[in-house]
């Protein structure tokens, strides 16, 4: 299989969808399948790019010197693997939450949910910059029908505000890549960087760096650029799920594994002195993120900001530059992708089953719904990054990382915010199964009502993967393989 | 026949406007279908000519056999075959698409509705193909008198609005003939190529410094260049739909290549860019009108007055990108004349097929019609994402090549501003999406019983929205094969 395919695959699927809108189990046969198939493309080509031969497609010229190009190279890969993979668990899902909710316009969501999908694998497999900023932007306008799915006031405010991020950060990529290919640099994604030729012009990097990382910044949720990620809050949770813990904001924290590893290289960025930068926001903002979600009662809220704060464990992870930190950074996107998700299922299955949406209404909730709170128990113990779970990989190869470095203090910043997630994550968990309050209330105890199989099913799984990946990162999806085979090109002297 | 293709543009559409005229008052209903076949034949011509000159250079034709600078010349290069091409399809469509709302609007007189509409095509089709700096005038008159007939037609608010366009418009025409009197005395020729010749010996005259900047301000009114643009809200406001929704995406552009002919033939590289100011003022006062229009456009609440704004906001980047004045930027200013053609026709056409459909403009009553007029909105959102610049629509490369024009001559403001002109553009844009699509429909309001339009005014709106993708995908062969050839001296 080509990339190309991988891309085409969901983008085709929205016709079925659209077409079938007044069959619901036809439309979402379609979703599934579709989402199947473009798994399957994906994970077909991981042999080649462990075997060093990764899958190219070439389109035609689309500006000036720059194709439409994809490239199925280590770093790409692994994030594609990532969300197409959790797409199928999510589609299965979404079928369980938006059924139990009944949702409208769920033909206008599965077919934005698609293209949501192809855009985010059109970035992760991008082989230049121009290819990467073109899916970007397409991004940002296929999440749009998402966030704003419940057409009322605050989904409205959201959807505004969310653009307003989008678009401006859109506009400071697209400025660079205009001053690029002005400059006549070739924009394909190099390992070590392709910025080589213009070492020494410090203003022109500088400048680029400035426009680049902006614009990688606000899908990242690096602060201050963050805020339109909790209020995008109001979308349907399976959208929080995949897209705003997943394909979205990873396609920012990918953007900076493109931009730190692949533009301008280590070498440069340690001449420019630009890590310091980079170090600096995103350690501020993974402190913050954490000690704000502290305060957060809306669960979904809670759980964004965690989102806020372990996106920048990414950022900083490439900002650090020593191998270590970088098979941790990229680890860590997969690692938090598949906990996260599983903690936004169960938030989505709490409202759907239970009708509450915050966490001081969850007192006994764990009794009422014992397999979905286990596995909010099981994705909690693995955000606090404790082992056996996938997470403490990430984090172990982070903090190393920061130590080879010679960066202590951010070894720091990384145990600090691990203490934190335990203190937002953990007393849900304890309300949650603490006895129900007198008179019983909604959540009795001893009386099971759990959420429908569709959607307790996935989450369950994920929550399955969060622990089996940290046993056995490389089992069956050759994670670890895949992050230090970027490690190893990206700061090869 | 090839030699003959200059005249051949012009000739179905001078001749069709009498044809359409007599036999649509001897059978009304023949001027629908002979309008369509002129306009038709015209389009043919230029594509015929746009061929042509991609692969044997500019095709020059003497009127009447008189040889210049004697006799009229008409000259058709990359350039003027490129704006005809545009100019001609677009209008075919266009017109196409309008027919119910014509029969509604003004269908009591369809010979003459036609055959003004042919007129007006005439004399903006001459300014493009002509190489006379005086039958440019001409060809003004004519597309503008025929303007102002076609909008009256609106009657009413019209009236008044024909009136005010007749006086700016009259002015308009008055400078640019002032500003080629100038010129003729200075050099004593009419003739484009000629002057051109004679030009560099008397630069320093204060005459020519005098004609040409008439000639630039006569232009900047019809093409409605920010601060002479107050004339266009009202004029596209209460003209007739068919009228506006033809007008809107050429006439202004056809003013802005004939600013172009004049940087790229009449006056020497380096005069209006460089020994005078004009091409600054051109800049700049472009980029402010991208900045003002966008701004103006998010206050309406007219659909058709946002759009009106939105071009006086479009034709600044046009006019941003002639007055950089480097190859790269003309490219970008032409191929932006056409990008902003398609994409202003298919806006108008599915604004006024829901007008046709509900009688509403106001975006606050148009909420729910996304659901209602499904395929109408869908032409609708295509060209307001291309207008907003998303890749890989063709709005997004004449910014992005606007931007890399400004960026290389070190002019960063250009470039920002170009920038921020999408994110207004946006903002004016999703101010609409969102009340068509999001809010939800009252049980009395338009969208109650309202419906996609016939198939046949709906697929020219949907053919048009689709361009503007195709186009941004082709913008490379576009560019490199066509455009900077064309401007490059």
């Amino acid at each position: 299989m080509t990339p190309l395919v991988a891309v085409a695959v969901p983008m085709a699927a929205i016709v079925p969808i659209l077409l079938s809108g007044r069959r619901p189990n036809l439309r979402e046969a379609w979703s599934l399948a579709a989402a199947l198939a473009t798994a399957g493309a994906v994970w077909s080509m991981l042999s080649g790019t462990l075997a060093g031969e990764p899958a190219e497609s070439v389109l035609f010229e689309l500006a000036p010197g720059a194709a439409i190009a994809f490239r199925a190279d280590a770093a790409g890969l692994l994030f594609a693997m990532l969300a197409s993979g959790l797409w199928v668990v999510t589609t299965v899902y979404s079928i369980g939450y938006m059924r139990a909710l009944e949702e409208g316009h769920q033909t206008r969501y599965y077919a934005a949910f698609a293209l949501s999908v192809a855009s985010a694998l059109g970035v992760a497999l991008a082989a230049n910059l121009v290819t990467f900023v073109l899916f970007y932007e397409l991004l940002t306008l296929a999440t749009y029908p998402l966030v704003t799915h419940h057409q009322d006031a605050p989904s409205i405010r959201a959807g505004r505000k969310y653009l307003a991020y989008t678009l401006s950060a859109g506009l400071a990529l697209i400025a660079a890549t205009a001053w690029l290919l002005a400059l006549d640099v070739d924009t394909t994604f190099a390992a070590g960087g392709f910025l080589g030729e213009l070492a020494g012009r410090g203003g022109v990097l500088w400048g680029l760096f400035a426009l680049l990382a902006a614009g990688v910044a606000v899908k990242a949720a690096v602060m201050p650029l963050h805020s339109w990620l909790p209020s995008a809050m109001v979308a349907p949770t399976p959208v929080s799920a995949l897209l705003h813990a997943v394909a979205v904001v990873k396609a920012g924290a990918f953007g900076f594994v493109r931009v730190m590893g692949f533009v301008f290289g280590p070498a440069l960025l340690a001449d420019m002195g630009a890590v310091h930068v980079v170090a600096a926001f995103a350690a501020v903002t993974l402190t913050l993120g954490s000690i704000l979600a502290l305060g957060m009662d809306p669960l979904k809220q809670r759980l964004a900001y965690s989102t806020v704060s372990h996106l920048s464990y990414i950022v900083l992870g490439t900002a650090i530059l020593a191998p270590a930190a970088w098979v941790g950074a990229l680890l860590h996107m997969a690692a938090h992708g598949v906990t996260k998700i599983t903690l936004f299922f169960c938030a989505g299955a709490i409202h759907a089953n239970a009708h509450k949406d915050r966490v001081s209404q969850l007192d006994g909730i764990g009794w009422r719904m014992p397999w979905t709170m286990a596995s909010f128990a099981v994705a909690s113990l693995g955000m606090a990054g404790l082992p056996p779970f996938m997470m403490f990989a990430s984090k172990w190869h982070l903090g190393t990382g920061a130590v080879d470095a010679g960066m202590v203090p951010i070894l720091a910043v990384y145990v600090l915010s691990g203490v934190l997630n335990a203190a937002y994550l953990f007393p849900i968990v304890f309300r949650a199964f603490r006895a129900p309050p007198a008179g019983g209330g909604a959540a009795r105890a001893g009386r099971v009502d759990e959420a429908s199989g569709l959607m307790v099913v996935p989450l369950t799984l994920t929550a399955g993967l969060a622990l089996v990946l940290g046993l056995a990162p490389d089992w069956a999806f050759g994670f670890l393989d895949l992050a230090r085979e970027v490690a190893s090109t990206v700061t090869a002297p | 026949m090839t030699p003959h293709l200059p005249i051949l543009i012009i000739l179905p559409l001078l001749l069709g406007a009498f044809v359409v005229t007599l036999c649509g008052l001897w059978r009304p209903r023949t001027a629908f279908p002979l309008a369509i076949l002129a306009v038709g034949a015209s389009a043919t011509a230029s594509a015929a000519a746009l061929a042509e000159t991609a692969r044997g250079g500019a095709i020059r034709y003497a009127l009447g056999g008189w040889a210049p600078p004697v006799g009229i010349e008409y000259v058709v290069d990359g350039v003027s075959a490129f704006v005809a091409s545009v100019v001609a399809a677009v209008a075919l469509l266009v017109l196409a698409a309008t027919r119910r709302m014509a029969a509604r609007e003004v269908g009591d007189r369809p010979g003459l509705f036609y055959g003004a509409v042919l007129l007006m095509l005439t004399g903006l089709l001459g300014i493009v193909v002509t190489g006379d700096l005086f039958n440019v005038f001409v060809f003004l008159e004519i597309s503008s008198l025929a303007t102002y007939a076609l909008i009256f037609m609106g009657g009413g608010r019209a009236m008044i609005a024909a009136f005010r366009y007749l006086i700016v418009g009259t002015l308009g025409g008055a400078l640019y003939l002032l500003g080629v009197g100038y010129l003729y005395f200075s050099t004593g020729t009419l003739n484009m190529a000629d002057t051109a010749a004679r030009l560099p010996e008397i630069l320093d005259s204060p005459a020519v410094l005098a004609g040409a900047a008439l000639i630039f301000a006569g232009l900047g009114v019809k093409m409605a260049l920010v601060p002479l643009h107050w004339w266009l809200p009202d004029a596209y406001n209460y003209a007739p739909g068919p009228v506006t929704a033809l007008m809107a995406p050429i006439a202004t552009k056809v003013a802005a290549y004939a600013m172009l002919r004049m940087f790229l033939t009449v006056f020497p590289a380096g005069y209006l860019a460089g020994a005078t100011p004009v091409a600054t003022v051109l800049l700049v006062v472009g980029l402010v009108g991208a900045v003002a229009g966008g701004a103006a456009a998010f206050a309406q609440t007219d659909l058709r007055r946002i759009l009106a704004y939105s071009s006086i906001a479009q034709i600044g980047l046009i006019a941003a990108g002639i007055g950089l004045a480097s190859p790269l930027a003309a490219a970008a200013a032409l191929f932006h004349v056409m990008t902003h053609a398609v994409m202003k026709a298919a806006l108008f056409l599915a604004a006024y097929s829901v007008r046709y459909r509900t009688a509403e403009v106001d975006i606050d009553r148009l909420a729910g019609i996304g659901r209602a007029m499904p395929w109408t909105m869908l032409a609708f959102t295509a060209a307001a994402v291309s207008m907003v610049g998303v890749p890989p629509t063709a709005g997004f490369f004449s910014k992005f090549y606007l931007v890399q024009a400004g960026m290389a001559q070190d002019m960063w403001g250009v470039a920002l501003v170009v920038l921020l002109s999408g994110l207004l553009t946006a903002a004016y844009m999703v101010r609409i999406l969102e009340r068509v699509y999001l809010r939800k429909a009252p049980d009395d309001g338009a969208a109650a019983d309202a419906a996609d339009p016939p198939a046949d005014m709906l697929w020219p709106a949907l053919a048009l929205a689709s361009a503007t993708l195709v186009l941004g995908l082709a913008n490379v062969p576009i560019m490199t094969r066509l455009l900077i050839p064309a401007v490059s001296p």
